[in-house]
């Protein structure tokens, strides 16, 4: 198990030190995440009490749209130039490959809510009403998304279409994660009178789930 | 240099038979071979031979769909990931990260293998040296290097694993003259450490240099084999052995 976490550790920092190089977070992801941001505003008419209403959705619908960025991209660190034949001869057990690349996946997600809360701070005019709810919310659902899109990138690099199929596989599953996380911002920013402790239940649920799956299936994902 | 030993008689490629299907195309059609320890052999046949497909299955990436294949004494259909860690397979990707260094590269894969932080250090440098790749080319990103560095970085990384049986695609396409003997230098060295390698190559004057035993590949199975002497050629019992139609030189 030690061995798996260690492995683990190794290809999270290989691709945190990939992303520090590239900035692709930084140039691309980010960018385009607070330009949906900005979109919804005019879609909205930038109303902002309209805006603050629907915060918590805009918010998480960025997110998810953004971590597909991250997500492809993740994948085709190791599809670019046949990486991914190397991790299968290293001896790695799959698990580890896995939990790396999902935990470098949620640490760019992570980044990118800081930046997005300060968006719907800034241009929705959102209030913090529970910051530890917001918090707590933030980084199980961040979990839940890197590690079915890391799960649901295996399986789409292994059907050979990564880049056009990926979202439709994997914004379907993720419904429920949109639906829980946004219920508990709506009561994390006092959008809605509603039990966000309730719905992190489901989060911490759906997290534990698929990171368990994902451990265990992406091994068979990434074979054949 | 360690290297795994085997009790005599054992090979450490061996196939019988072994069918690989790509799709309902049959990439080997009921390949027969035979390698032992510390050999190296040449494979050689027309592109869409199954040179490339051979290599792969010796690598356990890709699964048997008839036949005995045994490799490093290891049943492939059941031990895929005992056989993987001891072999080194170099193919058309260079399985490096753009972004990283070479010397971050050779480190990292050295470190993915199981290699603690100074064993990692030590191995890397010792690659380093016998592919002949200095320090202002280590201290580049991937990117900037040339296609012919960029290959030398990834046999050098593949160096640090040490493994029995290295499985060589073209190792020498896109090099010049130091890269190329560098890989002579990297087979010849392997070969020396008890080692066994398979070349797939069309340069069969520069390999043939390498190695004395040359295996002819064509539709899928081994059409002409010269044997572990190489003087002598041993046909194989199919029809494109007989008119020779096969063989790519």
């Amino acid at each position: 198990m030690r061995e798996v976490f260690a492995d683990a550790l190794l290809i999270a920092a290989k691709d945190l030190r990939i992303e520090a190089r590239s900035r692709v977070l930084v140039n691309q992801v980010a960018p385009f995440a607070l330009l949906v941001l900005v979109l919804f505003g005019f879609a909205l008419d930038a109303d902002q009490r309209t805006l603050r209403t629907f915060a918590p959705g805009l918010f998480w619908v960025a997110v998810l749209l953004a971590s597909l960025l991250a997500v492809q991209r993740s994948t085709s660190l190791e599809h670019a130039d046949g990486a991914h034949t190397g991790l299968r001869l290293s001896g790695m057990a799959p698990s580890s490959v896995f939990l790396g690349k999902a935990a470098a996946v949620f640490v760019q997600l992570a980044v990118l809510e800081v930046l997005l809360v300060v968006g719907i701070v800034v241009l929705y005019g959102s209030t913090i009403e529970d910051p530890l709810l917001l918090v707590v919310s933030g980084l199980v659902a961040g979990v839940a998304v890197a590690a079915t899109g890391t799960l649901y990138g295996a399986l789409a690099s292994g059907l050979g279409v990564r880049e056009t199929l990926l979202p439709i596989l994997l914004l379907p599953v993720l419904a429920p994660v949109l639906i829980g996380a946004t219920r508990a911002f709506d009561d994390a920013l006092g959008a809605a009178a509603v039990d966000g402790w309730a719905w992190l239940g489901l989060l911490v649920v759906f997290g534990l789930v698929a990171t368990v799956l994902g451990a265990l299936a992406h091994g068979a994902l990434i074979e054949d | 240099m360690s290297v795994h030993r085997y009790r005599d008689g054992v090979s450490v490629v061996e196939l019988r038979g072994a069918v690989v299907l790509l799709g309902r195309f049959p990439a080997l059609a009921g390949l027969d071979l035979s390698v032992d320890v510390g050999e190296t052999v040449l494979l050689q046949g027309p592109n869409g031979a199954g040179k490339t497909t051979l290599l792969m299955l010796c690598a356990g990436l890709v699964r048997p769909a008839d036949g005995e294949v045994r490799v490093l004494g290891h049943d492939l259909t059941v031990e895929r990931r005992e056989v993987r860690r001891r072999v080194a397979l170099l193919r058309h990707g260079t399985g490096l990260y753009e972004d990283l260094t070479a010397a971050e590269n050779i480190r990292f894969w050295a470190r993915a293998a199981g290699l603690g932080e100074s064993e990692a250090t030590s191995r890397a440098a010792s690659a380093v040296g016998l592919l002949g790749l200095d320090d202002r080319l280590l201290s580049r990103p991937v990117h900037a290097l040339s296609a012919g560095q960029r290959r030398r970085t990834s046999l050098a990384s593949l160096a640090v694993r040490r493994p029995d049986l290295w499985l060589l695609d073209e190792p020498h396409a896109g090099l010049d003259q130091v890269g190329r003997d560098a890989v002579d230098s990297l087979i010849r060295d392997a070969v020396s450490a008890g080692a066994t390698v398979l070349v797939a190559s069309h340069e069969l004057e520069r390999v043939r240099s390498l190695s004395p035993r040359v295996v002819t590949v064509a539709a899928g199975v081994v059409v002409r084999d010269s044997g572990r002497g190489g003087g002598t050629t041993r046909p194989a019992c199919t029809p494109e052995a007989a008119t020779g139609e096969a063989a790519d030189a």
